[in-house]
């Protein structure tokens, strides 16, 4: 449904989004995932038609956004970070315009409006004046704006931000609800968003990508540098935590060992192993071969939350991670 | 331009919405209330200082009154008519609803031509003021309805150049100061230029006195059509409008 080649987004002095590529499938949700200023924005902007990329192509539905854009545009549904709104406007009205705006007219229009602000719960304000709504009313009609004209996809930047916890939920909820029928790309920076809502994630960094996988895949991919969580204790009643970490730290492929926590003769490590190295075992023996009790040993599940902050840290990771994760399919054989 | 007209409708509906278009007809109004009162008063006064003297010239509504209170119009617009416009693009660029028109399906030209359309009927309701007050020259007098009807043509395609050049500017910032200030100044300055004609015959001054926005209005003042002074308002307006197509297309560009 969204084809995005090798797009690059220069302004005067900065490149905004550098040589980005991904496609989205019909029906999808997909989280556009990055922080502030990682060219979520520009990239929505470029496929929207609202700002020409600088080099490669985006296409939407087979509409090139230069050589076609009022076709891109007729079938794009559009929420920017600020809903864009009238504040001297009511909301039927405003619905009534932006329907108008798409093509719609008669007793089409007419039912739009009606079946838009039953969907995202504008129902009760619709001869309120926009500029006295709140915030999470505002977003809504927002999102209306966005559906009326029963757009095949769905481009939202950031739909839930400055919402409190309650409309968060609910326009989660509402955006699930959509998915079915159009194909959806939200942005945002808050990573559970994406876990609850998204099927795919596309994770940019400071314009370049930096990974695109369905968020099971990116998680258990990331747990490729694996975090094992070991708890030693002493069997006399005493525990030296230092030993234990330095023997810890010799078993081969353990690039990291940390205390986390001491309770009497109870010590809990993170222990990090390089990726693509399965240390659990040689851990176990290590520990109950130095006469210590293992009581407990199992794998810090990263949240996307980490993953996240893995793969946008350092400019080497954010590289590309396929490379990555070559070398660590390479390195058992060697 | 079905397009051009849900914009135009949008833009109408936001001036009425807002005290905007009431307090422009409102000090419109007065305003030229005030010129036409006074245009009046002289009249009367000097008609009656003429029957006093015994000397009878023809008195000429047409010529005493009409003309020179619609030449004033054109003056008093150069204050109203950045109000009028300032708010265009720079509103929707500062609350970012220009987002919305620029991902609809619609053509930039057709945006443009729908806001400078609304300005242009709100210009013609505050005209409608002045029309009110040469009612009554109708109705106690005998005046030329042609020249007036000329006149009025000459005011709306003034109004519309200066209208097209306040809409250019608009799209150059998000402050809507800024750009009422700005055309201000530029159709001010577009007024004054021609005063170099009257004092130097060199040719640069002569381009100058040209381009004086004002000037053109003479013919129509006098019920001419002049197609020079039709030509050179078509001309801005189209220019201004196109200037406006190209500043939206570059702040695509830039942004």
């Amino acid at each position: 449904m969204i084809t995005v080649k090798e797009l690059t987004k220069r302004y005067a002095r900065t490149t905004a989004v550098d040589q980005i590529s991904f496609e989205v499938a019909k029906g999808q949700i997909v989280g556009f995932l990055g922080p502030n200023g990682a060219g979520k924005t520009t990239t929505m902007r470029i496929l929207t038609c609202f700002l020409p990329p600088s080099a490669g192509t985006a296409s939407v539905a087979g509409f090139d956004v230069l050589e076609d854009p009022l076709e891109v545009k007729r079938r794009i549904g559009y929420l920017p970070e600020t809903p864009p709104i009238y504040p001297e406007m009511e909301t039927a009205e405003y619905l009534k315009f932006v329907g108008k705006l798409k093509g719609l007219s008669g007793t089409n229009l007419r039912k739009r409006v009606d079946y838009v602000c039953e969907r995202c719960a504008v129902a009760d304000v619709r001869t309120k004046l926009l500029g006295k709504l709140s915030k999470g009313y505002r977003q809504r009609v927002g999102l209306a704006q966005a559906i009326i004209h029963n757009p095949d996809v769905l481009i939202l930047d950031e739909p839930t931000a400055g919402l409190d916890p309650k409309q968060i939920n609910e326009t989660r909820d509402l955006i699930k609800d959509l998915a079915g029928e159009h194909t959806i790309i939200l942005s945002t920076h808050i990573l559970p968003e994406v876990e609850q809502t998204c099927e795919q994630v596309i994770i940019i960094n400071k314009g370049k990508l930096v990974a695109t996988d369905s968020v099971r895949n990116l998680q258990a991919r990331a747990r490729g540098a694996e975090s094992v969580l070991v708890e030693v204790a002493g069997r006399n009643g005493s525990l030296e935590v230092p030993i234990v970490q330095h023997k810890l730290e010799q078993v081969s492929g353990v690039s990291r060992v940390l205390c986390k926590q001491q309770v009497d003769s109870r010590a809990l490590f993170e222990v990090e192993s390089q990726k693509g190295r399965l240390v659990r075992g040689d851990l176990a023996r290590a520990v109950v071969d130095s006469g210590w009790d293992l009581n407990e040993l199992r794998p810090a599940a990263m949240s996307l939350e980490e993953v996240f902050l893995q793969l946008t840290a350092s400019q080497s990771t954010a590289g590309d991670l396929s490379d990555d994760r070559e070398a660590s399919a390479q390195e058992p054989r060697q | 331009m079905r397009n051009a007209w849900i914009i135009c409708r949008k833009e109408l509906g936001s001036y009425f919405a807002s005290p905007v278009a009431y307090l422009l007809l409102t000090m419109f109004g007065v305003i030229f209330g005030f010129f036409f009162w006074n245009a009046l008063g002289y009249f009367v006064i000097e008609g009656m200082e003429m029957q006093m003297r015994g000397q009878m010239y023809p008195m000429n509504l047409n010529e005493q009154i009409i003309r020179p209170l619609l030449s004033n119009v054109g003056v008093i617009g150069l204050f109203f008519i950045p109000m009028i416009t300032m708010r265009l693009f720079a509103e929707e660029k500062r609350t970012g609803t220009i987002e919305l028109l620029a991902t609809s399906p619609i053509r930039d030209l057709e945006i443009i031509v729908g806001k400078w359309l609304a300005a242009m009927i709100l210009y013609s309701c505050l005209l409608l003021f002045t029309a009110l007050n040469f009612a009554f020259l109708f109705k106690y007098g005998n005046p030329d309805w042609k020249p007036l009807a000329v006149g009025y043509l000459g005011l709306l395609l003034q109004a519309g150049a200066l209208l097209a050049i306040g809409t250019f500017i608009s799209t150059l910032t998000r402050n809507q100061i800024i750009a009422g200030a700005a055309t201000f100044g530029v159709e001010l300055l577009l007024w004054v230029v021609g005063w170099v004609g009257e004092y130097e015959t060199a040719s640069w001054a002569h381009v100058l006195s040209y381009m004086s926005i004002i000037a053109h209005f003479e013919s129509f003042g006098r019920g001419v059509i002049d197609s020079k002074d039709a030509v050179f308002y078509l001309t801005v307006i189209f220019l201004g409008l196109f200037f406006t197509a190209r500043s939206m297309e570059s702040l695509r560009w830039r942004s």
